[in-house]
């Protein structure tokens, strides 16, 4: 197979792209299957990029460049990061279509083709080269989600759906002038060159805190987390999907692609900042979560804990820390999608959120508590699932850098086990009160059929992780030599080059993987 | 420099001129023939285009006339855009005008009359040729405004607009004595070089009062209060073609003007016009939330979208002015779009409506105009990957070179702001349940013009980014 000759990512922009057209003309009946064909497509699409993908070869494979549109480059190519990052979204998106095939059944064709929009777009963030390019498939994905909150969302849709654009796209317009400002000073918009770049380091606080304002709220971080909870709330289970499972990670990708490299000084002198906020989101968010009584809302502010994990993982400075956070996004990206598809599924039932309207449902609905307490476990962290493998390592790289926030990062994972497992006994154990509950079936094939495949992601990614890890270990390398010039001390005692504690080191031998390959 | 090479230089304002007249006595004889005048006016809009044009292919630079009339890339590539956004207001007109019973074959002549002033003006490297272009094109305006004199609303737009016109054209008058009093001459060249140097507060007060009066003409803030009652007012072409052509006369003779004659004195002006910019920006914006009225919404989105294209002025440079280019292409294609929706929105009884409430949940009973007026709010508010947003980019990418960050900043933020009310049109139009005020209209041309701008708009219009980049850089290098 040689993938180096066709534009594969084009066509997998091309194809969802197409296929939102042809739903917009079909009937609902149609818009289901041409929604569903296209999307597994691309899921075969991406497979086939995952297997051509060589994890020793070039930085920036399936590398394609063309003129069309003057001063914006059709640039498109990936690395291991940007490759994990599309395979969770072609993975999802079926799912996401599957979940609303009967949940669905007003203006079918706009919201196929609303979602096959949003893939395309998703694909496109983590596939640019060209900073104006990624701006706009960066910033388009606002229009599908606003419709896709606004017209199939909840009863609180509209303020859910005004909240959701205006935050994101305040966020973003900042980080607009920014970009033009480094298109101005470096001459190019090529992301690869831009990596590479060397801007003053007074210059980098202000573009790194641009870059910030847009991708903090598209994190989201505390305390620009607020416009989450309302649009997982109001909209529908794969809105809601897609939203925890990829947009939430485009923040996390910014920072990745964007912050760290890009501006290295700035990103150090802002540690305590991004840890700050942190440590206050996983605290709080992860409280807030505890009094819940809507099960959307709980996953959300569950969500934004997760992903305060993964902006202290990113801000390690260290190959652990950020392989750490990467594997966290995609493991929350899967968990957090199958956790609202369990929501969906007995809201689909019984039409309600609020927590007290079910219980015991682990007599009546066995498959569905199974699956259920699969997902609460990953959630949690349980060895043996993607969450633990995450947070381990990002948590591991966290303590290098500051004990302290990593201690009260860590009572993020307690608090998580409080919060989910208090869920998880809500809704599954406990006296069958509600008879309509108690009534409810357990769950059919095409539900089975959309929660087993992420079931056994998950469990994939917690037993054997290195499938995961090989593909971005080089890429992640590469960005931690370039930041290390500016990485900071850390406050742990132990010395790196102590010979006596050096079996005690967790990952040592990664670092010196990546110490071997410049 | 002899008259028939003067005369070769205007000839697409001849040819305009002649037409004019000719229709004008075609139809003093027979008065029903407005659809007839209306085809007429739009061939010869194209005869005069294809001038333009092959001056426009050969990057003409010439003198007519003694240095009152330039023939240059700038003034073509404007004419080109203002007689496309005339012919499109003549075509969409007759079936709106007829229903309103004011489809009379002065229409058309008036357009044709208020194309040569716009011509005039965007050629104009003299004061006093500047002002008979200003004054043809607003006189012509001012009786278009009151078109459908039977209509209390119309009438009172064009007493309104001929008024407050009337003051402006006395400010810039007034500026204009004041300068010609500094430099001694009234000639573009001349007054740049002359007021060189450290400016005395007459001379300051001279360009203050000049640019006062265009920014009223480009309906800038804070001389916008006229725009959202004629836009009201006026019959929709009208409004239409308000928005659209004379609006892109008057930014590239403010261009012209900043930069040829006053291009000494960028450090005077540049302050100006970024109050005026800014205040455009955030006056269009909030003035909007509250609209009801379709018509008096796009009013101030047209007062908004003049200050971003200012900020291309501000930014001084010769990049500035070939954003503005871009960024006044894209909008004739927005807002001519906009108003094609606007007059397609019509009752049962065939009455047209404009209001907010009608168009609720019209994603449901006609989800392809809904769609289409969907895009061009998109493609307004700036959001990608609509083409609009391709014009706030260069102007902002304009700013940033010439080094005016906070400029850029406190603009780009402000547009969130424009952001609410664009949002609001679609969440109308999709998120509420039908009005079912509004049904099918059956006007093949506005439905095929209206969607041959969509598409201009959609992502597809980036295609024609290269093309555009090239004229407008063409256009921006005479000027400098």
């Amino acid at each position: 197979m040689n993938a180096g000759s066709i534009p594969i990512l084009s066509i997998m922009l091309a194809v969802p792209t197409l296929a939102a057209i042809a739903c917009l003309f079909a009937r609902a009946e149609m818009a289901r299957i041409i929604a569903l064909t296209a999307t597994l497509f691309n899921l075969l699409l991406g497979v086939w990029l995952w297997l051509s993908y060589d994890p020793a070869g070039a930085q920036w494979q399936f590398v394609e460049n063309a003129e069309l549109f003057g001063p914006i480059g059709w640039k498109l190519g990936i690395d291991g990061i940007s490759l994990t990052l599309i395979m969770l979204s072609v993975f999802l998106m079926p799912i996401c279509i599957g979940a609303s095939w009967h949940a669905i059944d007003k203006r079918v064709g706009e919201y196929m083709a609303a979602f096959l929009l949003m893939e395309t777009l998703m694909i496109g963030v983590f596939a640019a080269q060209d900073l104006l390019l990624f701006y706009i498939f960066f910033e388009a994905g606002l229009i599908p989600m606003y419709l896709i909150i606004g017209i199939w969302g909840g009863a609180d849709r509209i303020y859910a759906s005004y909240k959701f654009f205006l935050y994101t796209l305040l966020g973003s317009v900042v980080m607009l002038i920014a970009m033009l400002w480094m298109i101005q000073q470096a001459g190019t918009a090529d992301i690869p060159t831009l990596l590479n770049t060397d801007f003053a380091p007074e210059a980098q606080k202000w573009l790194w805190l641009a870059f910030f304002a847009s991708f903090a709220v598209k994190m989201p971080m505390w305390p620009v987390h607020t416009w989450l909870p309302d649009a997982h709330v109001q909209a529908p289970t794969a809105g809601s999907v897609i939203l925890a499972g990829v947009l939430l990670k485009m923040g996390g990708y910014g920072f990745l692609r964007f912050s760290l490299p890009m501006f290295p000084e700035a990103s150090a002198d802002f540690i305590p900042l991004v840890f700050g906020l942190s440590m206050v989101a996983v605290v709080y968010t992860s409280l807030v979560a505890l009094v819940q009584n809507d099960m959307k809302k709980l996953i959300a502010y569950s969500s934004v804990a997760h992903m305060a994990i993964v902006t202290v993982g990113l801000f390690t400075f260290n190959q652990q820390g950020i392989e750490g956070a990467i594997i966290v996004m995609l493991s929350h990206g899967l968990v957090s999608g199958a956790l609202f598809l369990c929501v969906g599924v007995i809201y689909d039932r019984l039409h309600t959120r609020e927590i007290s309207r079910y219980g015991g449902l682990s007599i009546n609905m066995p498959k569905y508590a199974l699956l259920f307490m699969l997902f609460t476990m990953a959630s949690v962290g349980l060895p043996g699932t993607s969450g633990f493998v995450g947070e381990f390592l990002s948590l591991a790289g966290a303590y290098k850098v500051s004990t302290w926030a990593t201690l009260i990062a860590t009572t993020g994972i307690i608090l998580g086990a409080g919060y989910m497992l208090y869920l998880y006994r809500r809704i599954a154990f406990g006296e069958q009160v509600n008879a309509d509950a108690a009534a409810m079936r357990d769950m059919d094939g095409r539900e089975m059929w959309l929660l087993a495949p992420i079931a056994a992601a998950v469990l994939w990614m917690g037993v054997y992780p290195e499938t995961f890890l090989a593909p971005i270990r080089r890429d992640v390398a590469n960005i931690v030599d370039r930041i290390e010039r500016a990485a900071p001390a850390g406050d742990t005692k132990l010395k790196d080059q102590d010979p006596t504690t050096a079996k005690y080191r967790v990952g040592g031998h990664e670092e010196k993987a990546a110490e071997g390959s410049h | 420099m002899d008259l028939n090479a003067s005369l070769y230089l205007v000839r697409p304002e001849v040819i305009l001129s002649f037409s004019a007249l000719a229709l004008l006595l075609v139809s003093a004889w027979r008065a029903e023939c407005g659809r007839l005048v209306s085809i007429l006016a739009v061939a010869t809009l194209a005869g005069a285009g294809a001038y333009v044009a092959h001056f426009l292919c050969n990057d003409t630079d010439a003198m007519a006339f003694y240095g009152l009339f330039s023939n240059d890339s700038f003034a073509n590539l404007s004419k080109i855009l203002i007689y496309i956004a005339a012919a499109i207001a003549l075509m969409i007109a007759p079936r709106f005008l007829e229903k309103a019973g004011a489809m009379r074959a002065e229409y058309p002549v008036l357009i044709l009359l208020s194309c040569i002033g716009m011509g005039i003006m965007v050629s104009a490297t003299d004061l006093v040729t500047l002002y008979i272009g200003l004054e043809l094109q607003s006189l012509s305006a001012y009786v278009l405004a009151s078109f459908a004199r039977y209509d209390g609303r119309s009438a009172e737009a064009g007493l309104k607009y001929f008024v407050l016109g009337g003051l402006a054209s006395g400010i810039l008058l007034f500026g204009m004595s004041l300068l010609y009093g500094f430099a001694g001459s009234t000639s573009f060249a001349a007054i740049s070089a002359a007021i060189g140097g450290d400016a005395g507060l007459g001379l300051v007060f001279g360009i203050v009062f000049v640019l006062s009066g265009l920014a009223f003409k480009i309906s800038a803030a804070p001389f916008h209060m006229w725009t959202p009652d004629v836009y009201e007012g006026a019959p929709t072409p009208v409004t239409a073609f308000f928005a659209s052509a004379p609006k892109v006369a008057a930014i590239a003779l403010t261009m012209r003007v900043a930069v040829e004659a006053f291009g000494s004195q960028i450090a005077v002006w540049q302050q100006i016009i970024i109050a005026v910019a800014l205040m455009s920006i955030i006056i269009g914006a909030v003035g909007a939330i509250g609209q009801q009225n379709l018509k008096r919404l796009l009013a101030y989105s047209s007062i908004n979208n003049v200050g971003f294209i200012l900020i291309g002025l501000a930014a001084g440079t010769e990049q500035g002015i070939a954003a503005m280019f871009v960024y006044l292409a894209i909008y004739v294609a927005m807002t001519l779009g906009s108003f094609i929706i606007l007059m397609q929105l019509k009752d049962r009884d065939g009455a047209y409506r404009e209001g907010m409430s009608d168009i609720a949940g019209l994603s449901k009973t006609r989800p392809a105009l809904a769609a289409m007026l969907a895009i061009f709010m998109f493609s307004l508010a700036g959001i990608p990957p609509l083409f609009g947003f391709w014009g706030k980019l260069v102007v902002f990418q304009a700013a940033v070179a010439a080094n005016l960050l906070p400029l850029a900043v406190i603009g780009i933020a402000a547009s969130v702001i424009g952001a609410f009310y664009y949002l609001k049109v679609v969440k109308v139009m999709y998120f509420d349940d039908p009005a079912d005020v509004i049904f099918a209209g059956d006007d093949k041309t506005l439905t095929w013009t209206g969607a041959a701008l969509a598409l201009a708009n959609s992502p597809v219009g980036y295609l024609s980014i290269p093309v555009l980049g090239l004229l407008s850089a063409q256009a921006a290098r005479t000027l400098f």
